[in-house]
């Protein structure tokens, strides 16, 4: 007797069908899983086994066979125990077999016969859609973010439910029901920008890198709230539109991310990988290859926490994704490409002992170590910073100031400069671009230095609502160059 | 006989040699030399060597009790420019930013009044002097404490070449020897041989740089030290000049002053209200934007703006985040 069930396998971010077939045949009692299937998804057999027993229902007395089609492409993961639950009930004509057909499953059983939720059901849930199944099959806590990709989710809790929707014994609730059961209204907590005293400098840098998606490198001795202000920048930027936020969605799914309760992720996300991750954890990578935190801070903000202690392959892995907002990993099966389109703000002290640029402390270090400390940024990387600041330690007075605008505030501000930045570009004045050209021969600036200070001017324009970039936006943008000390003229 | 066989001899035994030594072995070396082939590898390479019974070799450097035997040079400035009336302006290494903004100012200042700037290629206040008196327009000499085919330290590698282009890059040493630490008080004897003043920016107690003064004292050349904080250990060595009678260093002219220069007065640059606003801060205390911001009422914005003002015209400079007025005022 044959049954088939139909899953997805994740190949990067992209769903490819599966076939789970069950065979039963007359002979010793056994069963077998074919069709290159990874440790996590052999184990399946005794999490289906045990399932099924738990759900008060039979494990058939016959020699069992599952396939996986196609038999070569890998499988991975946990995903595949409901599919092989499912396809042995209807072999064995425990639940009826044309009742399988326009579904698709995925979820992970418990012993106890409980589904667990999995990585990546948006992925399979398109999948499904695209391959023209309605109904999806899976987890309850995986409910509402099937629905995100338009196919009708049956959200179940146990095996034993499963087996009643597919008798026709139970129906699973409408999915607007779903949808609107999330508490997606709740957004996570994002530390608000008036906790920050002081550092107007900063603060401003910060509101620029939003409203422009620039690049933002704050450099200080410690202490003086670098982290501390980079962690409110996701805070003051726009809302990701639907679109955006299904494809971060996606990524976050496919990593497992995803918090419960809340499948769409619409704040930007906020990632920052310690100064210790390794190359394949920030890019992605792996034999199968998984999103990295660079993919994970698409539509976002990666943070790079004391940027010099990172290893400089690693920051190098950055320049691609930079360039091209996607990363591509090449394996011997294929190549694969993660969106990472991300904004990067960066920490740095000014020398390694820290004491520079503080006016309490005298900096120790020797010329030399102070030159390789600032070596281990290249110049490729230091030329994506559009916004360089420095940050001094303030004075104690400063400290004292009234707390500082909300974030919300400079939100609105920040979103009405990237509405303006869809309509027309903006032109620069003749007086804007004469201080431009002085600029160029007075100062230390290269051509590329350039064309970041008269892209940080747009924004600047943009920010002020003004008809064209003047002398004052140019002005203004050339503050924000990276000082000839860093190695970037 | 040149004295380019002493100066290969030199480079040969990783010696100093100034005077002919009286040994078998030099006397065997001297037998084998072949200075032609010598001059001919030197030439291959655009160097150039000018002995001590030369006319070309500096008058003032002569005036020194052991002058170097010959003076190996490079890059596209005449030979001339030694024999030029010169300011030596040294210091530290490991420099504050506010010594490399003097030392800038005054390369600057200095090149533009018709002053050759002389220095030795170091990192800090030396490299400032060098890039100060090149955006000026100026000349400027680098004396080595190495080989004259090294760029030390090699971070220098790009202003060796561009203090070349216009300037000479000058040392006592044969191409191939490696700097040693004893060298260094050997090429400062030469920089304050050159110059007719000595300038030394910042130094700390016991640095080279106060070497290059004691010499420039000996040879009975001007010293000028600029006054710096008495608590900065930076300033320990300049502040102990002054305190054995150096003269203070308030502003270039003082330096053309004894030298009997007449500088060309400027009128200083008139600012719009903001800039004026932000340098008359910054003249009493250098800050950084978000001081000024509390100095002046400006926002962070306007300030920026009026910095980026300011700096364009020369009149402040940024470092590590704190803004300095960089003319000296009164």
């Amino acid at each position: 007797m044959l049954a088939r069930t139909v899953t997805h396998a994740l190949v990067g971010l992209d769903a490819r069908r599966v076939e789970v077939e069950a065979h039963l045949q007359l002979g010793v009692p056994a069963f077998a899983i074919v069709g290159l299937a990874d440790r996590a998804c052999q184990e399946a057999k005794e999490r289906v086994r045990s399932g099924i027993a738990s759900a008060e229902l039979e494990w058939p007395v016959r020699r069992i066979t599952v396939n996986l089609a196609p038999a070569e492409l890998r499988k991975e993961g946990s995903g595949f125990d409901l599919p092989i639950a499912l396809a042995v009930l209807a072999a064995s004509r425990q639940v009826p077999p044309e009742a399988l057909s326009g579904h698709a499953a995925v979820g992970e059983l418990a012993l106890d016969g409980r589904l667990r939720p999995v990585g990546g059901v948006l992925a399979s849930a398109e999948g499904a859609r695209q391959a023209g199944l309605s109904r999806l099959l899976c987890a309850a806590e995986c409910g509402a973010e099937a629905a995100l990709a338009g196919i009708q989710p049956v959200p179940v809790h146990h095996l034993a439910e499963a087996v009643a929707y597919l008798r026709g014994e139970w129906q699973p609730p409408p999915p607007d029901e779903l949808v609107c059961a999330s508490p997606n209204g709740s957004e996570p907590a994002v530390p608000d920008l008036a906790d920050v005293r002081g550092q107007e400098r900063a603060r401003r840098a910060l509101e620029l890198a939003a409203a422009g998606g620039h690049n933002l490198l704050l450099a200080g001795p410690p202490g003086t709230g670098k982290t501390m202000l980079a962690r409110r920048l996701p805070g003051i930027l726009p809302r990701l539109p639907p679109e955006e936020a299904l494809e971060v969605t996606r990524i976050h799914s496919v990593a497992g991310l995803l918090p419960p309760g809340r499948p769409l992720v619409s704040v930007p996300p906020f990632r920052a990988p310690h100064h210790t991750a390794s190359v394949a954890s920030i890019v992605g990578g792996g034999s199968s290859p998984r999103p990295g935190e660079a993919s994970l801070a698409h539509r976002g903000v990666l943070f790079l926490d004391e940027l010099a202690e990172f290893p400089r392959n690693a920051l190098e892995a950055l320049r691609q994704p930079l360039e091209d907002g996607a990363i591509s990993i090449a394996r011997v099966g294929g190549r694969i490409v993660f969106p990472a389109r991300f904004q990067l703000v960066g920490t740095m002290n000014l020398c390694p002992c820290g004491a520079r640029g503080d006016p309490a402390a005298e900096c120790s270090c020797s010329a030399g170590r102070l030159a390789s400390y600032r070596d281990k940024l290249s110049r490729a990387l230091l030329d994506r910073f559009d916004l360089v600041v420095t940050v001094p330690r303030p004075r104690a007075r400063e400290l004292d100031g009234a707390p500082g605008e909300r974030s919300d505030a400079v939100r609105e501000r920040v979103t009405g400069a990237r509405h303006r930045a869809r309509g027309e570009p903006l032109r620069r004045s003749t007086a804007a671009n004469e201080l431009l050209s002085r600029a160029v021969e007075r100062l230390p600036l290269s051509a590329r230095g350039r064309a970041r200070v008269a892209r940080v001017a747009r924004t600047i324009a943009l920010l002020a609502s003004a008809d064209e970039v003047g002398t004052e936006h140019v002005a203004e943008a050339l503050s924000y160059r990276s000082p000839t000390e860093l190695g970037t003229p | 006989m040149s004295e380019l066989v002493l100066a290969a001899f030199a480079a040969e035994t990783g010696r100093h040699v100034v005077d002919e030594p009286r040994e078998h072995r030099f006397q065997r070396f001297r037998r084998g030399f072949d200075e032609a082939a010598f001059r001919a590898s030197l030439a291959a390479r655009g160097l150039q060597f000018i002995g001590r019974s030369e006319g070309l070799y500096p008058a003032t450097l002569r005036e020194l009790h052991d002058p170097p035997p010959g003076l190996f040079l490079r890059g596209g400035g005449a030979v001339e420019l030694l024999g030029r009336r010169s300011v030596a302006i040294v210091g530290a290494r490991a420099c504050s930013s506010y010594g490399s903004q003097v030392a800038r100012l005054l390369g600057r200042e200095l090149a533009s009044a018709g002053l050759v700037v002389i220095s030795g290629l170091a990192r800090g206040i030396d490299g400032e002097a060098h890039r100060g008196a090149l955006e000026a327009g100026g000349q400027t000499i680098a004396v080595l404490g190495c080989g004259i085919d090294r760029d030390y330290p090699a971070a220098h590698a790009q202003l060796a070449g561009r203090v070349g282009e216009s300037g000479l890059v000058v040392s006592e040493y044969a191409p191939g020897v490696e700097p040693a630490p004893w060298r260094f008080p050997a090429r400062n004897r030469i920089i304050a041989g050159l110059a007719a003043a000595t300038v030394v920016v910042e130094a700390r107690e016991r640095s080279g740089s106060l070497i290059t003064a004691d010499f420039a004292l000996e040879a009975g050349r001007e010293v000028f030290a600029v006054p710096g904080e008495i608590t900065s250990a930076l300033s320990a060595g300049t502040n102990a000049l002054l305190r054995l009678g150096a003269t203070p260093l308030t502003s270039a002219a003082d330096v053309l002053e004894v030298l009997g220069i007449e500088l060309a007065s400027v009128a200083p640059p008139v600012f719009a209200e903001d800039p004026a606003r932000v340098l008359g801060a910054l003249t009493r205390e250098s800050a950084g934007v978000d001081g000024l911001v509390r100095q002046t009422g400006l926002d962070a914005a306007a300030v920026a703006t009026a910095l980026a003002e300011l700096e364009l015209v020369g009149a402040v400079a940024e470092a590590d985040g704190l803004y300095r007025a960089v003319r000296p005022q009164g």
